[in-house]
């Protein structure tokens, strides 16, 4: 029977060597240059102060507008002066005391939320109530509460945080997958163990989005609230910096402020936050 | 003959998903003996991998009882070291190593130096040695795999529950696998709970295969005596009749329709 089928037939076809043109090339310096993203960015930033030096001098009204040098000298004499570090301290101490209470507050409600179906439902219930609301309106209300001071501060830093960060942790934990629950559970792993063991790691890359959001969201909270009432026993912070400064017309120093907001917030962000996850959950593979 | 290591006795089980209350296997019997490697087939439906789970202890039967060495199981335990289809077993947060150590270690089965040399034996058996410090996401599918039965055969559990472990693997790969498993075997004798749905894979790893009809699940028939050299020609034929078996309930269940 076989005899009448044909076999088949193969033709192997022959790899001849250096027939194939470029494989690998090095990049002309140009192309290199401009494919460094720091780069590019550094020259859109000189570009912008360029300009905004340039507009200043034509303006030339420093109550108004102060030129991009002055700003800088302004930043310089704070800076030297230790001011403006002081008042930076001030609040990044009362921004670190509310983002850490308000990080307890949201581990033990995610506890409460994976651990029974009750806790879970008021989670969602009070983040869908809290995270529309920003802080900062609550500060009126805290000032009647807790008069003009550190309570009414650390009450509107830690409605900042909690709940974004105690929203994300949770979604975080119920995307964990099945599997990795099983594999936890087989190893007689349960409760708290699970949770610090297979859950948070798991979830990281969701947890540290969600601590990244509650930064930014206290820090801008913070600045907006030291504007309104910066000075607790004696010492204000950045907010009240600026607040100050603009009433005693010195423009510059107003916008040295600013600058040191910015500066504090990229640090944080660009900084610390990416080194975390660089040595996290990049390296883990758990995102890009 | 001796006592059965496990024994799986008239269980029945279901689980609701939103709608339904799903009756996954009904009334099925079956024991494994120590060094078995025993397979359960069927299509899909048939609720082998739930009856799976349930030895694992994540699901208690609705009738019947599961036992270990005559303990009933109650709950997951690393005396039953469970390795899954998927890939995402492996925790990516630990390098390949430290995912064996961390199974050895959070099961409180050994520590420190014990557990970490138990590790690298277990992955030099598994020929994974060069990538010991890589992290899961490096590894390709097949080597996950390998990891996760590193993982279950450190533990040296009294049964080595494994859930289609090769059915998302290519066709090259699975079947380098198989014979990989079936020269693990070879070393160390390990009992193994095998759930496939794939005819020729069951014919190829086990010594014993119980056939699963599907809707709910129940015993078909059971296949005793495998050669672990089983001729080609044994083995087609073997393949060939198991097919027919399954083939015709699907022609009965056709006519009902």
């Amino acid at each position: 029977m076989s005899d009448s089928r044909p076999y088949p037939r193969i033709l192997v076809s022959r790899i001849d060597g250096e027939t194939h043109g470029i494989v690998e090339k090095p990049l002309t310096a140009i192309e290199y240059i401009f494919n460094l993203k720091w780069l590019r960015k550094l020259s859109i930033l000189f570009i912008l102060a360029l300009v905004w030096e340039l507009y200043a001098r034509w303006l030339d009204n420093a109550l108004l507008f102060p030129t991009f040098s002055e700003t800088l000298l302004a930043l310089f004499e704070n800076a030297a002066s230790g001011v403006l570090l002081v008042r930076a301290w001030a609040s990044i101490q009362m921004l670190l005391a509310g983002y850490a209470i308000g990080i307890a507050l949201a581990g033990i409600l995610t506890f409460l939320a994976v651990s029974t179906r009750i806790g879970s439902d008021f989670l969602d219930t009070m983040t869908s109530i809290f995270n529309p609301l920003p802080a900062i309106a609550l500060l009126p209300l805290a000032m009647t509460w807790f008069g003009l001071g550190l309570g009414s501060l650390i009450f509107v830093l830690v409605h900042s945080v909690l709940w974004t960060v105690a929203l994300n942790t949770h979604s975080g934990f119920r995307a964990v997958s099945n599997t990795l629950r099983m594999v936890g559970r087989n190893c007689s792993l349960s409760g708290l163990r699970l949770v610090c063991m297979i859950l948070i790691p798991a979830a990281l890359p969701s947890i540290l989005t969600g601590l990244k959001i509650g930064w930014a969201f206290a820090w801008r909270t913070l600045i907006a609230a030291e504007l309104v009432f910066g000075v607790s026993s004696g010492r204000g912070g950045l907010g009240w910096f600026i607040y100050e400064r603009k009433n005693l017309l010195d423009i510059p120093d107003v916008f040295a402020g600013l600058l040191t907001v910015i500066i504090v917030g990229l640090v944080v962000e660009n900084l610390i936050f990416r080194k975390i996850e660089e040595k996290t959950v990049h390296r883990w593979g758990m995102q890009q | 003959m001796t006592t059965p290591l496990l024994s799986v006795s008239g269980v029945t089980l279901q689980y609701k998903t939103k709608e339904h209350l799903v009756t996954a296997t009904y009334r099925v019997d079956f024991e494994v003996s120590r060094s078995d490697r025993f397979i359960l087939l069927g299509p899909s439906g048939c609720g082998k991998s739930t009856l799976l789970k349930a030895v694992g202890g994540y699901l208690k039967p609705t009738e019947g009882a599961i036992s270990l060495n005559g303990k009933q199981i109650a709950t997951p335990g690393p005396d039953r070291m469970m390795v899954f289809q998927e890939f995402d077993q492996l925790l990516p947060w630990k390098t390949v190593k430290e995912n064996v150590i961390f199974a050895l270690e959070a099961s409180r089965k050994m520590r420190g130096a014990a557990a970490r040399e138990k590790a690298a034996d277990a992955i030099a058996k598994v020929g994974l040695s060069r990538f010991a410090d890589s992290y899961p996401h490096m590894l390709s599918g097949g080597m996950k795999q390998r990891v996760a039965i590193a993982r279950g055969m450190a533990m040296e559990p009294d049964i080595l529950l494994m859930d289609e472990p090769f059915a998302a693997l290519d066709a090259l790969t699975r079947r380098k696998m198989q014979d990989e498993l079936l020269a693990l075997w070879e070393e160390t004798k390990f009992t193994v709970l095998f759930v496939t749905h794939s005819i020729g894979e069951a014919i190829k790893i086990g010594s014993r295969i119980l056939l699963l009809s599907p809707h709910p699940g129940r015993v078909k028939a059971c296949i005793e005596d495998i050669p672990y050299d089983i001729a080609p020609a044994d083995a087609a034929a073997l393949e060939k009749e198991i097919h027919t078996m399954l083939f015709a309930e699907q022609i009965e269940e056709a006519e009902h329709v």
